[in-house]
């Protein structure tokens, strides 16, 4: 498949992995900060293909991982209500709420229908007339703009019955509320679909603030590498920078039309991150021109999530303090079967990515 | 969920196309890109094409690759 | 254990196996390990005996139906265990308002696929439940065939040692995506067709001209990933395979880098995992390969010395890493 074989040649990634080896005259310790890296890195077997003296960390890049459990407790309260349909990406059919889970729910009777995109939910609430149609809009900056047409789709068409509960964050502020808490990492593999949409500014402060390299990367094996590479260069040079290894998927000034939609629906709030806490500026929430469109407005909801089990340590393994296989409940009562933490219940969780792949 | 790989435009009709994924084909918003036209590869994220992939960087991008090779080889004793 | 069954009990991974250990084995007093057909001792001759339940979603998929699904399933639990499929039994669970059309096309195509394996409908059952009850259609179907006298340790791997090959007969995911592109599915059409047939004949010609075939299970649920799991804790060995060997179709390798999915783990309906002797390995695939059934037969892996029970996967980029069980269903209701 074009652009994708090319960048999974073998002969070009063994290539590359004895330029690595040859460069790596030093410990380094390298973040990325999206899931789709952290299952790109454990599917491709890369932890296999570099030196020891290389450490990667998976930083708070899953969007699953980082939403809260009220979240879910909330979507669940919708799903048992009468006449209706909860719309959502796969990925959060099994995130644990307090006491339940929209597949639990869904095996009890509830109306919970997987999509692929907002735009499905929409024609889900065209051909349902009386009943609501709530849509889950998870995800970073790359899924946002998606919701953000498909609100404005349902202004246009007036299709008065698609809600949406909303839990859209953005990357920025949580990096920032790594690096402010102090951290031993020496390069930030950044997300390149993000960037797609953001452009690759929101990494200057980075380098700027903390003196820290950044590569902007793209998701196949050669891209990952490529960036690594980059990274050790950046580090043993002692300059730290913003460059971008996703060249033929990321401009330095992103996605400006998809920023347009974003800016045209969403205001900033403040977000609540698993492991983190409330991050003030770093969520996504419905404006008042779109706000009859707010499923918590529309339909208000009381929830109160239990405390996280008191010896699960997600919020230190996503702030890449400590690996999976620091964690006591990793791998016995907490596993992909029945995860109790944000990093064990996503494919593209941490814990999750490690039980499945690390040899 | 970031997943998003490189599609063809197959066919257009308003604002939205049909794209192929090695044969099996997918529907995408175009709201977000203008001047897409048929053959050109896209990348397809929960329904949306988010960004044109620009075929002179990719082919930049190995050429790089090659390069960063030759000039660490020449960097040897 | 959960108090309540969820779908990914059904997933043919993990929790599949859970469940049945937990509250089938000892009621029934069954001996492990659990293999595609039962072999029973019949008064001096080996009889194979088997049965599968059918709720596939939709009831008409390109490339078959929930019938011949049905048939060739049975007859490919019998054959993977060495024995010459003979008879099937047929149960029908009908939903009120079923159309009849609909039900002959199932029954003529089950007719059809019996006749050209050689096995014989002998016998079956048929109920009709209240609309709401059943989703349209369900088919059990059980089968019995005769074992090759000497054949009894193919089921239970007794024979698989280290540097055996493992072969598969074709490319993966093919039933699963076709199956899901059927389902009236805002997102995606797909030109991929069910791989759905039966492997007798393709099996017999391998057994009769190769001796060292020294296992064989079919890669239903769960996928290739749960077969190679389910060999390596009978065997108490390790499995190293080679991403790039295994045969995957375009379009399903399309959709699976679009959803996320992973053709290890998908279900087939035509495909067989042959461990073979390292020195007929060669031999046999070019059995299978001219075969209309195995053209794109492929030797994947091998077993590893080590008695780690592991299966580790050669990653297309030369990365290693391991390829567990399934935990849940990536696909419901595909078989």
């Amino acid at each position: 498949m074009k652009y994708i074989d090319e960048f999974r040649n073998k002969d070009l990634i063994a290539r590359l992995a004895v330029l690595i080896r040859m460069s790596a005259t030093r410990p380094y310790s390298f973040m990325e900060v999206c899931g789709g890296h952290t299952a790109a890195i454990h599917r491709f077997g890369i932890p296999s293909l570099l030196p020891e003296n290389i450490k990667l960390i998976s930083g708070p890049g899953c969007p699953v991982c980082v939403t809260g459990t009220d979240f879910i407790d909330k979507a669940i309260s919708y799903s048992r209500m009468d006449n209706i349909i909860i719309a959502t990406f796969g990925d959060l059919m099994r995130v644990p709420g307090t006491s339940s889970s929209l597949e639990k729910e869904k095996a009890t009777g509830a109306d919970i229908r997987i999509v692929f995109s907002g735009l499905e939910s929409l024609e889900i609430a065209k051909s349902n007339p009386l009943k609501k149609v709530i849509f889950l809009g998870i995800g970073f900056e790359t899924t946002a703009p998606g919701t953000a047409v498909t609100m404005m789709q349902a202004k246009e068409l007036d299709v008065r019955n698609l809600l949406l509960l909303c839990a859209h964050k953005v990357m920025p502020p949580a990096i920032e509320t790594i690096m402010r808490e102090g951290t031993d990492i020496d390069g930030f593999i950044c997300p390149g679909h993000v960037a797609t949409i953001t452009g690759s500014s929101i990494f200057d402060f980075i380098p700027d603030n903390y003196n820290i390299a950044c590569v902007i990367t793209g998701f196949e094996p050669a891209d990952i590498l490529m960036s690594i590479l980059m990274l050790i260069r950046q580090v043993n040079s002692k300059i730290s920078k913003v460059e971008i290894q996703y060249s033929r998927a990321v401009k330095p000034d992103g996605n400006i039309l998809a920023r347009k939609h974003m800016d045209c629906v969403f205001e900033k709030c403040s977000a609540s991150w698993r492991g983190f806490g409330p991050i003030p500026e770093s969520g996504l929430a419905l404006n008042k021109e779109f706000e009859e469109f707010d499923a918590e407005k529309k339909i208000p909801v009381t929830v109160t999530p239990l405390q996280e089990n008191e010896l699960c340590i997600c919020g230190k393994i996503l702030r890449g303090l400590y690996s999976p296989a620091d964690c006591t409940l990793f791998a016995n009562i907490c596993n992909p079967n029945n995860p109790l933490g944000a990093c064990m219940v996503s494919a593209e969780g941490t814990c999750n990515s490690w039980y499945r792949f690390r040899l | 969920m970031c997943l998003s790989i490189p599609v063809r435009i197959v066919s257009i009709e308003g604002k939205m196309a049909e794209v192929s994924a090695g044969g099996t084909l997918f529907k995408a918003g175009l709201h977000m890109l203008d001047g897409i036209e048929e053959g050109d590869y896209v990348l397809l994220h929960a329904g949306f094409a988010i960004q044109k992939i620009s075929k002179s960087d990719a082919e930049e991008t190995i050429r790089l690759l090659e390069e960063m090779e030759n000039s660490r080889l020449n960097d040897l004793p | 254990m959960a108090e309540y069954i969820s779908i990914n009990h059904g997933s043919g991974g993990k929790l599949t196996h859970a469940l049945i250990n937990r509250v089938f084995v000892d009621s029934f007093g069954l001996k492990l390990p659990l293999t595609d057909s039962a072999i029973l001792d019949c008064k001096g001759s080996s009889l194979a005996y088997t049965t599968d339940a059918y709720v596939v979603d939709p009831i008409f998929f390109p490339g078959g139906n929930i019938g011949n699904l049905a048939v060739c399933g049975t007859i490919n639990d019998l054959s993977v265990s060495g024995a010459v499929p003979a008879f099937i039994a047929a149960s029908f669970i009908i939903e009120e308002g079923f159309p009849l059309k609909d039900l002959t096309l199932v029954s003529e195509s089950m007719a059809r696929e019996a006749l050209d394996a050689g096995v014989k409908i002998v016998t079956g059952d048929t109920k009709v439940v209240e609309k709401g009850k059943c989703d349209k259609l369900f088919i059990t179907t059980s089968g019995i065939g005769f074992l090759r006298s000497g054949l009894e340790y193919l089921s239970e791997a007794r024979l698989v040692k280290p540097s055996d090959k493992l072969i598969i007969n074709g490319p993966l995911g093919n039933h699963s995506i076709a199956v899901l592109g059927a389902r009236n599915n805002l997102s995606f059409t797909t030109p991929v067709t069910s791989d759905c047939a039966s492997l007798n004949e393709l099996i017999r010609t391998v057994m009769d001209s190769c001796p060292s075939v020294h296992f064989m299970r079919d890669l239903t649920r769960g996928g290739l990933a749960a077969v190679l799991n389910e060999l390596t804790a009978m065997t108490g060995l390790g499995i190293v395979i080679s991403e790039s060997s295994v045969p995957v179709d375009d379009p399903v390798r399309g959709l699976c880098e679009m959803l996320g999915f992973d053709p290890l783990y998908l279900a087939n309906e035509g495909k067989v995992l042959m461990v073979v002797g390292d020195d007929d390995s060669e031999k046999v695939l070019e059995i299978l390969r001219a075969h209309h059934l195995g053209k794109q037969s492929a030797i994947i892996g091998e077993i590893a010395p080590e008695k780690n029970k592991t299966v580790i996967i050669q990653t297309s980029v030369g990365g290693k890493r391991i390829l567990d069980m399934p935990s849940g269903q990536q696909l419901p209701r595909i078989c």
